[in-house]
């Protein structure tokens, strides 16, 4: 117990309420885990279903509960007996004093990091480095920033946007594995650089076909249809074989060029013609800077509109809808060019990512990566470019990372799999995450009109898009 | 002809369960006017757990069948009560009255939670669960098509009636039911009028939960196999029937319910079993352009 004479609040921890929380805690935890912790369904040879009892682990888990629990009430104790956030405030400090390099040094780190893996890997070791977490962030910085423009600035909540990335996927694959060596062979090497734009082009258009029934509707209404247009895509290209090959998926689909140099160990391959021994590296760092110059481009546009009519508009309409109309801006116009241009990065996305992968599938492109997506953009703040970039690394590298914990392996014993955990920390985080911050990481955010002088605005004076 | 008849029959019965299914999702939009985005695996949960009490009651306790379901349905209830009630609790209160999307983010975290959960925890592969009640009662014989309705079939409507009746009751005739509705339209007010809001909430949560859960039952007794991935699908057509019906109508709920369902088995019968699901999902967006609010749904006046 504490001393109160002593402590500089009289606010005392209340052991004996802490206690009945953690109490509580652990016996609705209890509750919880009575049939489906304590029992597991197994089958056995004769495909029949046998029980196995397990209440040590309904016991462990309630244990940890208690203890999580009672810890938090301490935690939330000494919290409110603290005296002004000094270390909170120190750290501002610091965070003003370098946020002017913040953006330079980032963007230098970005653009080295493949070189730096490469130094401190090898050509070997690096590709992962590279590819899973350099490549595989950069599609999602994408992506998020794309569905930004339909979530984040117009106000539209799309749960659907794999769609689009489908789309540009679909796209690249079918034209350069059916329609490029049928009618045109002579653009061979050239595919990726033709079929990108064409990608954009066809989900735009798709993001129009799309946004024209959803006009009307308002949140969630709009959200649930896009997440139908979403699933309706998915189950068209699995169940229509003779056009997609069905869940089977696409494979050996041309990688792109060095802009006509094929990276292969050909004579007139891209190791060669710079005299250079052959690996497999020279690609995946190519297609590391395609994806950073995709990203950046989607940056740049997105900074680009939000100073033209239309993105004001955007942001406009997100504000309020009714007082939009009554100031005579077209709210069919704008919401439909949100929903393409959004969509065209998308596609853009979706196309590199075909071109990365050589082979595409229905599996891909599951309802959970628009939830993702979307994770990405509100979890970064909704609007804020850096907010997309910090929550793309926090969740697409923090699942990345869980592929490595194969050393509890030994801590756990040789049949435990970490893998199958990946989903369900992923899981716990995203909900952690919202509890401790639901405005996003950045929840500060630049006028896109300054007055005078040049003020942050909070998130919180930000509407969050009724649709 | 008979064949109509059957399908009708085949989709009341799937149309019942997402009926159950859908009331949770309308519930919840209603007074907290949130889409709860993990019902779906709630849903699924409640059948893990309705599979589980089955074979504890059958095998351990060596319970008979009928007596056996009784006490998993009212068992199950409860259990699947206490985890929405706790998913309530710890997931979406804290972020009531914050910014619109992060309960939705936080229901979508939720979700996935759930189905690895019991990824982990009960095992990636199906399960199958042992056959019952099936006989099949039949009705008549046309051009030799036998017509007829499957006990299981009779058990799902029956229970999914009684049921939905009682809730009809407790939602229109009891305190809590009167507290529930009072704080569908007006928050603040029902809380100066001395209802505890965070209470009704909650229960609202329950009582979703427990109507999911007799979904659940209904469900691994239809198709007889459960997977920890199955929440998704039924629980978005459960959604679809819920914005069919017009969000927030209970009633509304139920004959979104059947319409999904007796979509989904006409169009398997007369089309494409493929397609089934491309045509739920479509009838739902061509619902919406031309009523934005769903059939029972009130149009949303907006003050300037």
């Amino acid at each position: 117990m504490t001393d109160t004479t002593h402590s500089p609040s009289p606010d005392a921890f209340n052991l004996k309420q802490a206690l009945k929380d953690a109490g509580f805690a652990g016996m609705v935890t209890f509750g919880l885990c009575v049939p489906i912790v304590a029992f597991r369904a197994e089958q056995d040879m004769a495909n029949k279903l046998v029980l196995q009892q397990r209440w040590w682990m309904a016991l462990v888990i309630t244990g940890l509960v208690v203890v999580a629990r009672f810890l938090f009430s301490l935690h939330q104790h000494s919290r409110r007996n603290e005296h002004g956030p000094q270390t909170s405030a120190g750290a501002a400090g610091v965070l003003a004093l370098i946020k002017p390099y913040l953006a330079p040094l980032g963007f230098g780190f970005i653009t080295i990091y493949p070189l730096m893996m490469l130094a401190m890997h090898g050509p070997g070791g690096s590709i992962k480095w590279i590819d899973n977490f350099g490549i595989q962030i950069l599609i999602y910085v994408m992506l998020g920033w794309g569905l930004n423009i339909v979530v984040g600035l117009a106000g539209l909540l799309d749960l659907g946007y794999v769609a689009f990335y489908a789309v540009g996927a679909y796209s690249y694959a079918l034209i350069a594995t059916k329609v490029i060596p049928q009618t045109f062979p002579f653009l061979g090497v050239w595919a990726f650089w033709i079929c990108l734009p064409i990608s954009g082009l066809l989900a735009a258009l798709w993001g129009i076909l799309l946004g024209f029934p959803v006009l009307r509707l308002r949140g969630d209404y709009l959200a649930i249809v896009t997440l139908a247009f979403g699933e309706i895509i998915r189950l068209v290209l699995i169940n229509w074989v003779d056009f997609s090959n069905g869940y089977a998926g696409l494979s050996s689909i041309p990688r792109p060029s060095f802009f006509g140099i094929p990276f292969n160990a050909s004579d007139t391959g891209f190791a060669a013609v710079f005299g250079l021994e052959f690996s497999p590296i020279y690609r995946t760092i190519f297609l590391y800077y395609v994806i950073l110059v995709l990203s950046l481009m989607t940056a740049y546009v997105t900074l680009k509109l939000r100073r033209l009519p239309v993105g004001r508009a955007w942001e406009a309409l997100r504000e309020d809808e009714i007082a939009c109309r009554s100031l005579g801006i077209n709210t069919t116009i704008t919401k439909l060019t949100a929903f393409a241009i959004g969509a065209m990065f998308g596609g853009f996305a979706g196309c590199f990512f075909a071109a990365r992968q050589g082979f595409i599938s229905p599996e891909s492109f599951v309802f959970l990566e628009s939830a993702q997506i979307l994770a990405i953009v509100v979890l970064g703040g909704m609007g804020s470019l850096f907010g997309v970039v910090v929550a793309s690394i926090a969740l697409v590298g923090g699942i990345e990372i869980l592929r490595e914990l194969d050393f509890l392996k030994e801590v756990f014993g040789p049949t435990f799999d970490p893998s199958q955990y990946r989903m369900l920390v992923f899981g716990v985080a995203m909900v952690l995450m919202m509890l401790w911050k639901p405005r996003g990481l950045i929840s500060t955010r630049d006028p896109s009109v300054i007055y005078k002088e040049r003020k942050a605005i909070s998130g919180s004076m930000v509407q969050e898009g009724h649709g | 002809m008979a064949i109509f008849i059957q399908q009708l029959i085949n989709g009341l019965t799937l149309g019942s369960i997402y009926g159950l299914i859908a009331i949770g999702y309308t519930m919840v939009f209603g007074i907290i006017g949130m889409v709860n985005f993990a019902h779906g695996d709630v849903f699924m949960v409640s059948s893990f757990i309705a599979l589980l009490l089955l074979l504890v009651a059958t095998t351990l306790f060596g319970f008979g069948l009928v007596p056996a379901l009784f006490l998993v349905l009212v068992l199950g209830m409860l259990i699947t009560g206490l985890w929405n009630w706790t998913i309530e609790r710890t997931a979406y209160r804290p972020l009531r009255g914050s910014f619109r999307l992060a309960p939705l983010i936080s229901a979508i975290g939720m979700s996935i939670l759930l189905s690895n959960l019991i990824q982990v925890i009960q095992g990636p592969r199906n399960k199958p669960v042992p056959p019952m009640f099936t006989q099949v009662l039949p009705l008549f014989e046309e051009n030799g098509y036998t017509v007829g309705i499957g006990y299981k079939q009779i058990v799902i409507m029956v229970v999914t009636a009684v049921l939905l009746g009682l809730f009809w009751y407790i939602v229109q005739k009891t305190p809590l039911g009167r507290a529930q509705r009072a704080c569908e339209q007006d928050q603040k007010m029902a809380a100066l009028l001395g209802i505890d809001v965070d209470k009704t909430i909650s229960l609202t949560f329950v009582l979703g939960a427990a109507l999911a859960a007799v979904a659940g039952v209904m469900y691994i007794m239809y198709y007889g196999v459960i997977n920890f991935s199955d929440g998704f699908v039924p629980g978005v057509k459960a959604f679809t029937a819920a914005v069919l019906g017009g969000i927030g109508s209970l009633p509304g709920a139920v004959i979104g319910g059947l319409l999904i369902g007796l979509i989904e088995t006409m169009w398997s019968a007369y089309f494409s079993i493929d397609y089934k699901d491309v045509a739920a999902f479509s009838i739902l967006a061509i619902t919406l352009v031309f009523l934005p609010t769903g059939l029972l749904g009130r149009p949303e006046v907006e003050k300037v």
